[in-house]
């Protein structure tokens, strides 16, 4: 399938949806991992609202992003709960461990590395969610384990870099 | 003979390895030639004890935990089966003390049940809400609503009967119920774990909102930082409409009323109700200018009810009891039960629930504990984000909507974060602000540009630039920022700046923040 042909598949899934803007491009960013900006006329069009109108929406929500993620991502809190036992120290050590600031992706695409403000698991902070799994009482070591248990289940032979 | 044993299916439990303390016990069961049936519960609301296994034993259920899947082999081979002694195991667990100094209405069947089954539901109470509303009919449902005194969750605490009767009184063909579940406080968790653990209670609170006020479309719109509640709530639906208990002709009543989950995109502000239609209608997240109120022009510009989840799930119990039973619980105009929240440096965190009026001091030291560090407690904020920060000092107040309002606190949605005595309040009272700079929607200047700005000035102020004239800079912000917002999120953001300077006035010398 080529990619208009894509988008129109996830378009076509919401056609009854009343306001389906936000399930498209929620759609759209599990099909391809990111929003791109091209097929953003493509949505206008079918949804009947201007370019700025879906530009806007996808700006505005933090989810979507505009390119893709590496092969790890790792959202960390660092909300009030969470740094009430030590998120911020979590922070600074997976800057530093996988050379990556908060909001950006390493160079080798292997880790990207995102805040978020709360995941509802305040009471067993730290707390994080790596490739859309939840976990908590995070220290250094445990993320580690957590973030290489996922570079074996994204490709047999483990980080490549 | 089949020993049943429960094992959460509630996220916090797995994000410490529930699903892997599952597999093992089905593992080492068959290795010893035991037969088990493993359920997959929600969550007692105990996180300090996850993953809590329970063994189905002639004394009770009896707990286990914290188990990990390294532990099991050796629980398994010392008798966890047949409830026997281990240094993990907790005891009956309806009769432990944590569980019983609560009084669980909204949460009952929370933990108790397999959450997606049908059967448990009904066999536990569920429907009998939805089944008396349609026997006494729509005026009088909204009137045992009414007489209940349930106050929002959200945390506003906004009368529910009363505006279900805005919503009742509006003509309209199509009029919406939506469920706000963005749960996006840091702090709390009680609307995931209801979804998570109890999903048809919801769904018949919501119902029985729709055939209250006429509506026959229903929304819940879930943050999308909660994936498993959005597995568990889609699930929960499908298996609704297989049983009849919603589409053309819920409980064949004649009733129609359809639900759809809408997911969140990763913004606080969507929370806020006029902010959360936009958002459904597939909008910037933009907040509305009140009135006109969602009641009345609502979603799409139609009549609609926006509750929270745990208001929405505490309808179906006062339906089937009687609102006066539930207006018997509770102090002055903060009626029935709330769940309180314990999160953040605690040593026993997790939900409590129970009448209003208790102490926030009984709630941070006797059930929770204390700290987890061990350390003295030095600050506790309560209500999230917008919320103020208490000092050690100030625990003795009544947890109700009136007390925390004359303390200059507010309740909120029920969250209690608890900082140790390393905690530094400059800090704090920086974050407050650099996460409305994050997450305000960007409509009035005092909320965007004002955030901005407290930041900076906070800085200068523990970089000891001009410290008095800074000082006063910031009292004038945090004023603008007070009377000049549109919304709460600006309007409250110098709730916890205000507090912490109030009451942790060393932490702002120059040279103690760590940005
Ligand atoms: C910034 C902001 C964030 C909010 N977040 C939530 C939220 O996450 N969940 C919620 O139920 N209400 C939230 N509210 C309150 C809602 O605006 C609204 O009062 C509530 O959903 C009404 O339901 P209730 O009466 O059942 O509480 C928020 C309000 C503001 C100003
Ligand atoms: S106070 Fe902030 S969040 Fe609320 S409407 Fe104004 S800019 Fe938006
Ligand atoms: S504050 Fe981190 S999970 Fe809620
Ligand atoms: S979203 Fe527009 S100012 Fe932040």
């Amino acid at each position: 399938m080529t990619v208009v042909e894509r988008v129109l598949a996830v378009i076509e899934a919401h056609r009854g949806d009343r306001g389906a803007l936000l399930p498209i491009l929620h759609g759209i960013q599990a099909e391809f991992g990111y929003v791109d900006q091209s097929v953003i006329p493509l949505v206008a069009k079918e949804l009947n609202l201007s370019r700025a109108d879906v530009h806007g929406v996808v700006t505005f929500y933090s989810d979507f992003r505009s390119e893709p993620a590496g092969r790890v991502t790792v959202q960390l809190c660092r909300a009030e709960a969470c740094q009430a036992v030590g998120s911020e120290r979590l922070v600074e050590h997976a800057e530093a461990a996988y050379g990556v600031k908060v909001g950006q992706t390493s160079a080798d695409g292997a880790v990207t590395l995102a805040q978020v403000f709360c995941l509802g698991n305040c009471a067993l902070g730290p707390a994080a969610q790596v490739n859309g799994r939840l976990h908590g009482r995070l220290d250094p070591a445990r993320l580690d384990g957590v973030i290489n248990a996922e570079f074996t289940v994204s490709s047999p032979s483990g980080r490549t870099s | 003979m089949t020993t049943t044993v429960y094992v959460p299916r509630d996220a916090a439990a797995l994000s410490v390895g529930a699903d892997a303390v599952a597999a093992a016990i089905t593992r080492e069961a068959a290795l010893t030639g035991r037969a088990v049936r493993v359920v997959r519960n929600g969550s007692r609301g105990m996180l300090w004890l996850e993953t809590l296994v329970e063994v189905v034993t002639e004394a009770g259920r009896i707990g286990y935990g914290p188990v990990t899947s390294d532990a099991v082999p050796a629980l398994i081979a010392d008798g966890m089966l047949d409830g026997a002694p281990h240094e993990l195991r907790v005891g009956v667990v309806e009769e432990l003390p944590w569980f019983r100094a609560q009084n669980r209405l909204c949460f009952a069947r929370v933990g108790v049940t397999d959450p997606l089954s049908p059967e448990d539901y009904l066999a536990h109470g569920g429907l009998t809400g939805l089944r008396r509303a349609l026997e006494i009919g729509s005026a009088a449902t909204v009137a045992e609503v009414t007489d209940s005194g349930l106050r929002g969750r959200g945390g506003a605490g906004f009368p529910a009967g009363i505006k279900w009767k805005t919503v009742a009184d509006t003509p309209g063909e199509l009029k919406f119920v939506c469920c706000n579940a963005d749960e996006g406080d840091s702090g709390t968790f009680a609307d995931r774990m209801l979804i998570e653990g109890d999903p048809f209670c919801l769904i018949e609170g919501m119902t029985i909102a729709g055939f209250a006020v006429g509506a026959t479309e229903g929304y819940i719109y879930i943050r999308s930082e909660y994936p498993e509640a959005v597995r568990t709530f889609r699930r929960a639906i499908d298996i609704a409409y297989a049983q009849g208990w919603l589409g053309d002709d819920v409980l064949g009543s004649g009733l129609k009323f359809d639900l759809m989950v809408r997911v969140g995109a990763g913004a606080y502000i969507c929370g806020e109700e006029t902010s959360m239609l936009e958002s459904l209608e597939g909008k910037r997240g933009v907040v509305r200018a009140k009135p006109p109120i969602p009641a009345i022009t609502g979603l799409f510009g139609k009549p609609t009810v926006v509750n929270n989840v745990l208001t929405l799930a505490s309808v179906p119990a006062i339906l089937a009891d009687g609102g006066a039973a539930y207006q018997a619980l509770g102090v002055q105009r903060s009626r029935g039960t709330q769940v309180f929240q314990l999160a953040g440096n605690i040593a026993r965190g997790g939900v409590f629930e129970t009448a209003f009026g208790i102490s926030l001091r009984d709630l941070v030291e006797e059930h929770g504990g204390g700290t987890l560090s061990g350390r003295p407690v030095r600050a506790v904020q309560v209500g999230g984000p917008l919320g103020a920060y208490l000092p050690a000092s100030g625990l003795d107040l009544a947890m109700d909507y009136e007390a925390f309002a004359e303390a200059g606190a507010m309740l909120g949605h029920g969250g209690i974060v608890v900082f140790d005595d390393t905690v530094n309040m400059a800090s704090m009272a920086r974050f407050a602000f650099s996460f409305c700079a994050e997450e305000s929607c960007g409509k009035c200047t005092p909320c965007r540009v004002g955030a901005v700005r407290g930041v900076e000035v906070i800085d200068r102020i523990v970089g000891g630039e001009d410290v008095d004239d800074n000082l006063a800079l910031l009292g004038d912000l945090c004023e603008l920022m007070t009377d000049g917002s549109l919304c709460a999120m600006g309007g409250l953001t110098p709730n916890p700046v205000r507090s912490a300077l109030q009451h942790f006035a060393d932490d702002f010398t120059p040279r103690r923040v760590t940005p």
